[in-house]
C-alpha cells in the first residue's frame, strides 16, 4: 500500500488525537524500550573495557575482543578454545530447547483439554487454577520449588516413606529442580497460544475423523496438531526464549556444577566488572536464540504470519 | 455391500430432556430414507446414536443385524456427512477423500489411485491436488461425499448436508445424491427440515416431532395420507377446519364445523382413527380446492377472493369462505385459460370429499 495513503487512513479512520498517541506511544515504546539498550548494549560489546570516566576516549576503542573471549579464551590459557563458556553455552541452549519441548508436552493435553472436552465452569475454574500461581512472584516460586525438591522437601520425605528410594534423591544437584522451576516458569505462555489455536478447530473435524475411523493419535496427528501449529510455534517460541534468558530459576534451583549462560552475563555486568564482556555475551545469546528460531520456524515449516493469528 | 438398520425402542435423554422417546425403525438394506421434522426434534440426535456419537439411554440399535452397543464411531459401518461437511482444510482434496485409507494404512500411490476414481465418480477429476478452500460450495458437497463413500460404509448418514447450498444447487444435488445413492447401492439415511428433499429423494420418510417418530412412510403416503395433524400440517400447505364428528359412513365422515358440515375420509391410521362425537380436523390442500362450475363436489362455499399470487405456473388464491369468513387458500395450475382478479365478492369454492381427510385432534406444526 501506498505510504501517503496508509498514513492518511490511520489518522482518519483513528481521529487525530488518538493516532497521535498511538504514534507517539508506539515510537517511544520501540525507540526507548527495545531500539536504545540495544543499540549501546552492541556499542559496548565492541569497545574495550574501560570504567566510565574514560568513556569516549582513545582507550575506548573499537573491538572484537570479546566475542574472540567467548569462543578461543583467555590469550594466558593454554586451552584453545573457551571450553568453559562455549559449554555453558550449548548446554544452555540445548536445556532451553529440552524446556520447551516438556512444556509443548506437558501444555499441548491441558490446552486440548480446556479448548476441546471440558466446559462451562469446570473449565473456567481450570484456567483460574492455572493462573493463580502465578499471582505469585517468580523468586517466590523458585524458592518453594528449591523447598519441595530438597533433600527433607516433601518429594523426598514422600519417597523414601514410600520405600521407592532408600536415599533421598539429589533433586538440585542432578538439575530436576531445575528443569522442574523452568517447565513451570513460563508454562502459561505455552497453553494459551495452544488453547487459542484449538480452541478455534471445528468439533466436526475431529468427529469426522474419527468417523472414518481413525484412532485418537492420529486424529491429533493429522487433523489438531497441525491446526494448532502457529499457536504451538508461538508458545515454543516465547517458551524457549524467556527460558534461555532466565536468570531467577536457574540462579535459586541450579545446582552447584550447572552454570547458566544468563549468570555468566550477570557475571561480567555485577562481578566482573566487565560490561563489555557482558554486552558481547548477551548479544551472542541474543542473535544464537533468534538464529535458533528461526531455524526452527524452517524446519517445521511455520510461517511468521500464521503465528500473528 | 449394504445393511439395514434397526432402532428398536431406543430412548436418548439429556439429563430431564428426552431428545427421542421410544423410536422403532427398521430401515431396509439399500433404501434412501429419510428423517424429516422441524429443528429441534432430535432427527439429529438419532442420527448421531446410529453413528456411535452417543449411546442411546435406553434400547438398541442394529446395523445388519448386529448390536452396535459399545461399539465407536470409527468401528462402525457408518459415514457421517456433517451439516458443515468437516472437510479437512489442511489437506488436498485426494487427502481428504482418502484419509479412512490412510487410516487403514494403505500405501500412498494406492490411495491415489482410488481418489481418482471417486474424482470420477463425483465428477471431478483433475482436481485432487486442490485444498479445499479452493472449491465452490457444491464440489466441497461432492468431496463430503465422496470421502464418505471412500470409506466403503454399509451405511450412509447425512445430516442436512444441502442446507448450506443456495436454491438451485440443493436442487441440482438432490437429483445427484439420488443418482449417486442408485450406483453404490448402500443404505443413505438422511435427515432434512425441508419437505421438497424429503420427497424428492427418498424411498421412505419418517416424521418426527419431538422426540416422537409420527409417520413412517413412502412419500405420496405421507403427503396424500398423513397419519396425524402433525404430519398433515408439516408436510406441504393444508387448509385445517376444526370441528366434530357427527356421522360415519363406509369411511367418510361428517363434520360439523363453524363452516357449515365437511364431508371427509376417515383417517386409516389406528393412532388418529376416529369416531362419532370425536374433535377432529380436516385437512384439504390447496390444490385440491376448485372454483364450482357445474361439477358436484360434496363440499361447496361462498367464499370471497381477496388477495392473489401469481407465481408463474401457479395462482395462489387466498378466500374467505363461509360466514365466518375462514381464511384458506387455493392453488390453481396456470394453464392459460383462467384468470383470476382480486376482490370478487361472490364465487363458489369446493372439494370432494376424498380429497379430504379428517384426523383427530393433535398437535400441529408451528406455523
Amino acid at each position: 500500500m501506498n505510504i501517503t495513503k496508509f498514513w492518511r487512513e490511520f489518522f482518519h479512520k483513528n481521529g487525530a488525537a488518538v493516532a497521535l498517541f498511538m504514534l507517539i506511544a508506539v515510537g517511544v515504546w520501540l525507540f526507548m524500550m527495545i531500539i536504545l539498550p540495544q543499540a549501546f548494549m552492541l556499542d559496548f560489546s565492541i569497545r574495550a573495557n574501560v570504567p566510565p570516566p574514560k568513556f569516549g576516549t582513545e582507550e575506548h576503542y573499537y573491538t572484537i575482543e570479546h566475542y574472540k573471549y567467548m569462543i578461543f579464551g583467555s590469550a594466558l590459557s593454554t586451552d584453545s578454545f573457551n571450553v568453559i563458556d562455549l559449554t555453558v553455552f550449548f548446554r544452555t541452549i540445548a536445556a532451553a530447547a529440552f524446556v520447551t519441548l516438556i512444556d509443548v508436552a506437558l501444555c499441548y493435553p491441558i490446552a486440548y483439554y480446556l479448548a476441546q472436552v471440558s466446559t462451562g465452569g469446570w473449565s473456567r475454574l481450570m484456567v483460574l487454577s492455572l493462573i493463580v500461581p502465578f499471582w505469585i512472584n517468580e523468586i517466590l516460586r523458585a524458592f518453594a520449588f528449591k523447598i519441595i525438591f530438597g533433600s527433607t522437601g516433601v518429594i523426598n520425605n514422600f519417597l523414601v516413606a514410600v520405600g521407592i528410594v532408600d536415599q533421598p534423591y539429589d533433586f538440585i544437584r542432578n538439575d530436576v529442580a531445575l528443569w522442574a522451576g523452568l517447565s513451570y516458569a513460563f508454562i502459561l505462555l505455552m497453553i494459551f497460544p495452544i488453547y487459542n489455536a484449538i480452541e478455534s478447530l471445528d468439533k466436526n473435524q475431529i468427529e469426522a475423523a474419527r468417523d472414518l475411523g481413525s484412532p485418537w493419535w492420529r486424529i491429533h496427528w493429522r487433523i489438531v496438531v497441525p491446526h494448532a501449529k502457529p499457536g504451538i510455534s508461538s508458545g515454543c517460541t516465547m517458551v524457549f526464549m524467556l527460558t534461555a534468558g532466565a536468570l531467577a530459576a536457574p540462579q535459586i534451583l541450579g545446582g552447584p556444577s550447572s552454570l547458566w549462560f544468563t549468570q555468566i552475563i550477570y557475571q561480567g555486568f555485577n562481578q566482573a566488572g566487565n560490561w563489555a564482556r557482558g554486552s558481547a555475551y548477551a548479544i551472542i545469546l541474543l542473535v544464537a536464540c533468534v538464529a535458533f528460531v528461526l531455524v526452527m520456524m524452517k524446519v517445521f515449516k511455520v510461517k511468521f504470519g500464521e503465528m500473528m493469528k | 455391500m449394504s445393511a439395514d438398520v434397526r432402532l428398536d425402542s431406543v430412548w436418548i435423554s439429556f439429563g430431564d430432556f428426552v431428545a427421542a422417546r421410544d423410536v422403532n425403525l427398521h430401515i431396509q438394506s439399500g433404501e434412501f430414507f429419510t428423517i424429516l421434522g422441524p429443528s429441534g426434534c432430535g432427527k439429529t440426535t438419532l442420527l448421531r446414536a446410529v453413528s456411535g456419537f452417543l449411546t442411546p439411554s435406553q434400547g438398541t440399535v442394529l446395523i445388519g443385524g448386529e448390536n452396535m452397543a459399545g461399539i465407536g464411531p470409527n468401528r462402525r459401518p457408518t459415514a457421517l456427512i456433517f451439516q458443515n461437511l468437516a472437510l479437512f482444510p489442511l489437506m488436498t482434496i485426494w487427502e481428504n477423500i482418502t484419509f479412512s485409507l490412510e487410516v487403514k494404512g494403505v500405501g500412498k500411490a494406492e490411495r491415489r489411485k482410488r481418489a481418482d476414481e471417486l474424482l470420477e465418480l463425483i465428477a471431478m477429476s483433475d482436481q485432487g491436488d486442490k485444498m479445499v478452500a479452493e472449491l465452490s460450495g457444491g464440489q466441497k458437497q461432492r468431496v463430503a461425499i465422496a470421502r464418505a463413500l471412500c470409506a466403503q460404509p454399509q451405511v450412509l448418514l447425512l445430516d442436512e448436508p444441502l442446507s448450506a447450498l443456495d436454491l438451485k444447487l440443493r436442487q441440482h444435488m438432490r437429483t445427484e445424491l439420488r443418482a449417486i445413492q442408485q450406483q453404490v447401492g448402500i443404505t443413505f439415511i438422511y435427515i432434512t427440515h425441508d419437505q421438497g428433499e424429503a420427497l424428492t429423494m427418498s424411498d421412505n420418510v419418517a416424521v418426527m416431532r419431538e422426540g416422537v417418530v409420527e409417520q413412517v412412510s413412502d412419500g405420496t403416503t405421507i403427503y396424500d395420507e398423513p397419519g396425524t395433524s402433525f404430519v398433515a400440517s408439516f408436510v406441504g400447505e393444508n387448509n385445517r377446519f376444526a370441528g366434530t364428528v357427527s356421522s360415519i359412513s363406509d369411511g367418510y365422515a361428517s363434520v360439523k364445523t363453524p363452516e357449515g358440515v365437511i364431508e371427509a375420509r376417515c383417517s386409516k391410521n389406528p393412532q388418529s382413527s376416529i369416531k362419532i362425537g370425536d374433535d377432529v380436523f380436516v385437512f384439504v390442500r390447496p390444490e385440491s380446492l376448485r372454483f364450482v362450475n357445474g361439477q358436484n363436489m360434496e363440499n361447496q362455499f361462498q367464499a370471497c377472493v381477496y388477495h392473489e399470487e401469481f407465481e408463474g405456473n401457479l395462482w395462489q388464491v387466498f378466500l374467505d369462505i363461509g360466514t365466518t369468513r375462514k381464511r384458506v387458500k387455493m392453488s390453481y395450475v396456470n394453464d392459460g385459460t383462467l384468470k383470476v382478479h382480486g376482490n370478487q365478492p361472490n364465487v363458489s369454492v369446493g372439494f370432494s370429499r376424498d380429497t379430504a381427510i379428517a384426523l383427530s385432534e393433535g398437535p400441529l406444526a408451528a406455523e
